[in-house]
């Protein structure tokens, strides 16, 4: 029943998709604003972007079949996983740090990616789950947020950007879309962090962390956080949970990117090597306690039970 | 038995329009050029379909376009991107910067969210700015490779003398033990406006140059035998 009902419905995921597709293919294929300095992907007055679907009965299965599920590690697309970023609010505003490994199975795929999209001067979002839906959606949602400046005077809100997005998602419930997102930021009333998921979960909060090392870096966030936090402490936090996660987690790791954003906008800290933070730390930035987070502190500990026990 | 029931059993069939054709490509981004190389043979499974089936396409004197994955999917791609740039072209009198081209890769890679195009892509190229760029590209999107550090070039200790027989080097070895890999080679090499790397190629045995426009840019193509067996 319920597939019957998905299709033949005109206000389902597959009804929409369908019907855009009808639209297009009644027109000619392009436009002759395509010949123009209209053509690509900034031309929104199209309305949204229409996606080609393939002609079977059931595209989200036929996606499923093809890209990558726990269920069947042998199919051939395999949909980039694996990460952990994290955002916290304080009273010094939004720190967002994130790792940069892009992982397709249990091949690396990349070790430089930036998981961290940069919206709009005042706005960051974060990036788990499908790399491409992350990357593709959030900077769809930066050509609304100008948009919405242009209408209406204003900068937009992380609140209705964040709802934005989770709107565009909810409407492709079911197909198949995969993102844990943060859409971080500085509005009117403060520094503001939402977590938007493909589910089409929203949700306003202080601190959250998303992805394969989330489990990680909350037990060190929790541990450090409070919300008189100094600027260079909060820092020192997000690059602290992050290469615990690189650490422990085989999903993330390679380099950690930090971002804070305050009253003026957000500004890009820094690119730290987590290796390189194990055994001589992040070097010499603020709120780093100078050495190593665990080559050091292992060995030191070694050292002292040597001493104990002699 | 077991065998009785397993023959009764139904089988699904489903819509399978892709497959995989094999081969290998790379890209190399220098302080002011780019090497982009890949293998000419195709195959499906242990048979080959043929042993001259470019991967590496030239798109503009700026950026050269590798794909890898299902073949068919690849061409169609390659001539939607060439047709697309084309149109740019006749619209700007300029062909597109390489961060266009990848940003128009993207959205035309995403807009198959639905029913992907099986291709992997890399691009490489020159920058507006003049240094050497690679963007490597999943089914849906793409990755800047490595930005150097703000106010410094490419690595330096990879000039193109050294990274010429590294890719060469790296074909050989890969055909020696993988099946999917073999019959040609062709290594193409985009230079950047006055790149000192144009001496060292003037001495390269069967070089061939590729240039069409007068911006500046360079663009050449080594092709080499690699083993058929």
């Amino acid at each position: 029943m319920n597939s019957f009902v998905e299709r033949y419905s005109a206000t389902s995921a597959v009804g929409q998709l369908r019907k855009a597709q009808r639209l297009t293919e009644e027109e000619e294929e392009f436009s002759d604003a395509a010949w123009g300095s209209q053509a690509g992907f900034g031309n929104i007055m199209n309305g949204p972007p229409s996606f080609t679907v393939p002609n079977v009965r059931d595209p989200a299965a036929f996606l499923r079949l093809h890209t990558d599920d726990h269920a069947d590690p042998n199919c051939r697309i395999k949909i980039q996983h694996g990460t952990t970023t994290l955002a916290f609010r304080f009273q010094g505003g939004v720190i967002v740090a994130v790792d940069s490994r892009a992982t397709a199975g249990s091949y690396i795929a990349s070790g430089t990616v930036k998981k961290v999209i940069e919206i709009n001067p005042y706005l960051l979002g974060t990036m788990a789950g499908g790399a491409a839906d992350c990357q593709y959606w959030e900077t769809y949602l930066g050509m609304h947020c100008r948009l919405h400046e242009l209408r209406n005077r204003e900068r937009i809100s992380v609140s209705a950007a964040s709802k934005y997005l989770s709107n565009l998602v909810y409407s492709y419930k079911g197909m198949g879309l995969s993102m844990g997102t943060m859409i971080c930021g500085w509005d009117k009333t403060g520094p503001a962090v939402f977590y938007v998921d493909s589910d089409g979960t929203r949700l306003k909060g202080d601190l959250f962390s998303v992805g394969s090392g989330s489990t990680l870096a909350y037990g060190v966030l929790d541990q450090g956080y409070r919300w008189d936090l100094t600027d260079e402490e909060a820092q020192e936090l997000g690059r602290r949970s992050i290469y615990a996660a690189g650490h422990r987690d085989a999903f993330s790791g390679n380099t950690c990117n930090l971002y804070h954003i305050k009253q003026d906008g957000w500004t890009f800290i820094g690119n730290y090597d987590i290796a390189k933070m194990h055994y001589d730390g992040p070097g010499d930035v603020p709120g780093a306690p100078g050495g190593g987070y665990g080559y050091d502190v292992r060995l030191a500990a070694a050292n002292s039970t040597e001493v104990a026990a002699a | 038995m077991p065998a009785m029931v397993s023959a009764a059993q139904p089988v699904q069939r489903s819509f399978n329009p892709y497959t995989e054709n094999g081969g290998t490509i790379l890209a190399i981004a220098g302080a002011d050029f780019s090497v982009i190389a890949g293998d000419t043979r195709q195959s499906e499974g242990y048979s080959i379909q043929t042993r001259y089936a470019p991967k590496v396409f030239r798109l503009t004197d700026k950026a050269v376009l590798a794909v890898n994955g299902f073949a068919a999917d690849g061409n169609m791609f390659v001539k939607k991107v060439r047709q697309r740039l084309e149109w740019y072209r006749h619209a700007h009198a300029k062909d597109m910067p390489i961060r266009a081209i990848a940003r128009l890769i993207q959205t035309m890679l995403y807009a198959r969210r639905f029913f992907p195009f099986y291709v992997y892509n890399i691009l490489g190229g020159i920058e507006e700015d003049g240094t050497g760029a690679v963007y490597s590209f999943d089914l849906l999107i793409y990755f800047k490779n490595q930005t150097p550090a703000p106010g410094t070039a490419f690595p330096k200790h990879l000039p193109l003398s050294t990274v010429l027989p590294l890719v060469i080097d790296s074909f050989t070895s890969a055909t020696e033990r993988h099946i999917e890999v073999g019959d040609g080679l062709e290594i193409y090499i985009v230079l950047s406006k006055g790149s000192t790397a144009l001496q060292s190629l003037q001495t390269i045995r069967g070089i061939q140059e590729l240039t069409a426009t007068n911006d500046g840019e360079r663009v050449f193509v080594i092709r080499r035998e690699l083993k058929k067996d």
